[in-house]
């Protein structure tokens, strides 16, 4: 029996400068680093596949397979990017692991890279996280100062170079091909696919594009085994994977757990609501995967739970809001977001976001008019699957999801403003302390 | 009617087509950004010295391809002028062999490269769902009336820019914000507005998780991959990062044991050569 938490990724947070290569090393580390350049290229490959390990960033990808998509034939040269660009509102686990150790991450991208046969990894953060750059940056030159990237890697003729590059603000740029036009120093719109970016990605070159925490996964893998990393989780949804409590509980935070735990145990462990508050709905993985109600606390948190429930996994955001939250005034916010970070390529997308905002943005002031919970989700009809990539898709997700399970507050919105209905004071939390931050 | 020629004395720059969309439109007072007096698109003098121009260059060679290198650059440009100016794009353009309006393009894509001079120090308030709901609505709302500015101003000592940010991956700290792109975890309006004073006041001001605050400038340079020798400061990781460690610790809990050393890895995988 699996113990409730397995801490792995998050082992060494706790750790004095655990962000320093020796501190990183004393852990372990670059072991399983050592043990893939022992392996041929397609062994490694197999080994992820074995274990089980599916895309943490979202979609749920088995990591493996995608790596083994890199036609090896093909002449180019072959690229590894990844994608530490977390943006999905109620997403916050790749900041901190990057943070805490980075070298989790450095090491994943030599191996990962090595088992793709590439010779360039770019590590693709978000520019709006300054320490995590810093502290990427380090890792990197500490990395190439120890002969673990650079050239000739460890004696073995392996050469790899690793460049963190920062981006410029764009919620957008986390979706793949996105992500991929941004790195090649153009707007970040994305492309339609396909090609997939494993046959024409980056310069039109075959790309794999991982994750943080599915790269950052695959040092314990090859340390300990796809077999160890699969006896963790369930039946589809294999191994330990970290999920993100945030809102209005007791204590949020991070846990890493093995697949399939469900937020009523995460609930349990984080002591509950706020005192004195129920929880009213949550996102399962981000605002871009459908919202959940109290009935849904036991639904194992994998893909196939969450999907079961016509919801997504997506990043494991568990955003917990309590009955003080307007689910109208929520939903207007989150579509705000999907307005301002539409990148304007595809009409349904970048017209239905404005016209979505305009009518929920009356609804919260008690203004709807007669048709309006029809006309939202006749335009989310429109948007959803009409698109190049997932961001529209995930701009209607949390409106029908919401009309579907809190109708009530909407036709309440044709007549009284959220803010009598739900004081917006008694949401706020200002008497929680940072716990555990310098004074 | 002309609608397409630029109106005599109109501005350099996008000035002209939209004044003559205004009167087309027949909206009397519909300005747009360019009809902003703070837009200043003449440009002072550049500060690109040939060092920075040597920097530039020394970006654009660090990809395969050297268009990569334009995000980086950007914010180099940034970290000199205090914006992204005509000279810096023309800059970038040269270097990389666009033309300015291809990097205009670039530029003006991303919230992050700013068009009018910021202040020393960016502050950004968290208002996507979440924190807005939990308190970030208020902390903006506080901060806009302390500082007598609104969304994306400058205070008149030229020291605080304040702007609403969409999330900015900290949910389990919220409310968030941030100071020249560091974080202020779990934040109050009384906080918020204490941390602000603080930097006006010309103090030290130290991140809740991160470093020493340096200018907005200076988080620029770092942004286009020139390390400020600050990585080391700041903590490994605080409260809500360690939540869960902390209660598999405290039960004896932790991750299965992998087999002994001589079984790995795997041998479906292959094993050792």
């Amino acid at each position: 029996m699996t113990d409730l938490l397995t801490p792995v990724l998050t082992a060494n947070w706790g750790d004095e400068r655990a962000w320093r290569l020796t501190n990183y090393e004393h852990q372990g580390g670059y072991q399983g680093l050592r043990a893939a350049l022992q392996m041929e290229p397609a062994d490694v490959v197999a080994a992820v596949k074995e274990s089980g390990l599916r895309g943490r960033g979202g979609a749920g990808f088995p990591t493996g397979m995608k790596w083994s998509f890199i036609p090896q034939d093909n002449p180019k040269p072959k690229y590894l990017v990844v994608n530490a660009d977390e943006s999905e509102p109620g997403t916050c686990k790749d900041v901190p692991l990057m943070m805490a150790s980075p070298h989790t991450l450095v090491e994943g991208v030599i191996i990962s890279a090595f088992a793709i046969r590439a010779n360039h990894a770019f590590i693709y953060v978000r520019g709006e996280v300054l320490h995590v750059v810093r502290r990427l940056q380090q890792a990197v030159r500490e990395a190439y100062s120890a002969g673990y990237a650079g050239k000739n890697i460890l004696g073995t003729g392996y050469d790899l170079e690793i460049i963190v590059h920062a981006g410029a603000g764009a919620y957008i740029c986390g979706e793949e091909t996105a992500l991929l036009d941004s790195l090649e120093g153009r707007r970040g719109q994305p492309r339609l696919r396909p090609p997939f970016p494993a046959i024409a990605g980056l310069y039109a070159s075959p790309t794999v594009i991982n994750n943080v925490e599915s790269i950052a996964s695959v040092p314990s893998i090859l340390t300990r085994g796809a077999a160890w990393f699969s006896s963790m989780g369930t039946e589809k949804s294999k191994g330990m994977t970290i999920y993100s409590l945030s809102g209005h509980v007791a204590r949020p935070g991070q846990f890493e757990a093995p697949m399939g735990i469900t937020l009523r145990q995460l609930l349990e462990l984080a002591g509950g609501m706020r005192a004195g508050r129920e929880l009213k709905f949550w996102t399962p993985g981000g605002s871009s995967t459908p919202i959940l109600t109290p009935e849904h606390l036991d639904v194992p948190l994998d893909y196939e739970g969450v999907a079961s429930v016509k919801s997504m996994l997506g990043t494991k955001a568990l955003q917990c809001f309590d009955e003080t939250t307007s689910v109208v005034r929520t939903v207007l916010r989150w579509t705000e977001f999907y307005k301002h970070e539409s990148c304007g390529k595809c009409t349904p997308c970048r017209e239905g976001t404005w016209w979505l905002v305009q009518i929920l943005k009356r609804m919260e002031a008690g203004q709807g008019q007669p048709g309006d919970i029809e006309k939202l989700l006749d335009l989310c009809e429109n948007i959803l699957g009409r698109s190049f990539c997932a961001l529209g898709d995930g701009a209607t997700s949390p409106i029908s999801s919401a009309i579907t399970h809190f109708r009530g507050e909407f036709e309440a919105a044709l007549h009284t403003p959220a803010w009598e209905l739900f004081p917006y004071g008694a949401s706020t939390t200002y008497v929680r302390e940072p716990a555990g931050a310098p004074a | 009617m002309s609608v397409i020629e630029p109106q005599a004395g109109a501005r350099a720059g996008h000035g002209g087509g939209d004044n003559a969309s205004e009167e087309l439109a027949g909206h009397g007072h519909l300005t747009t950004h360019f009809d902003e007096p703070s837009l200043d698109f003449s440009g002072p003098a550049t500060q690109l010295s040939e060092q920075t121009l040597a920097e530039l260059a020394s970006i654009a060679a660090r990809y395969p391809q050297q268009r990569s290198a334009l995000l980086p650059m950007l914010h180099l440009v940034q970290s000199v002028e205090g914006r992204v100016t005509p000279a810096g794009i023309e800059a970038c353009a040269r270097i990389l062999g666009l033309t300015a309006a291809d990097v205009s393009g670039v530029a003006t894509f991303y919230t992050m490269y700013k068009r009018r001079p910021v202040g020393q120090y960016h502050v950004g308030v968290c208002t996507t769902a979440l924190c807005a709901i939990m308190g970030g609505d208020d902390v903006y709302a506080r901060l806009q009336d302390h500082l007598g500015i609104g969304n994306d101003e400058t205070t008149d000592d030229g020291l605080v820019t304040l702007e609403h940010l969409e999330c900015n991956a900290a949910c389990d700290f919220a409310p968030v914000m941030m100071v020249n792109w560091e974080f202020f975890d779990n934040t109050t309006p009384d906080r918020a507005v204490e941390v602000v004073d603080a930097l006006r006041s010309g103090q030290e001001v130290t991140a809740t998780r991160g470093a020493r605050v340096c200018t907005w400038k200076e988080a620029e340079r770092v942004l286009a991959g020139f390390p400020d020798g600050r990585a080391d400061e700041g903590p490994t990781a605080v409260g809500p990062s360690l939540l869960g460690l902390g209660i598999a610790r405290e039960n004896g809990w932790r991750a299965p044991e992998g087999p002994p050393a001589d079984e790995q890895p795997s041998p479906d995988a292959g094993g050792d050569r």
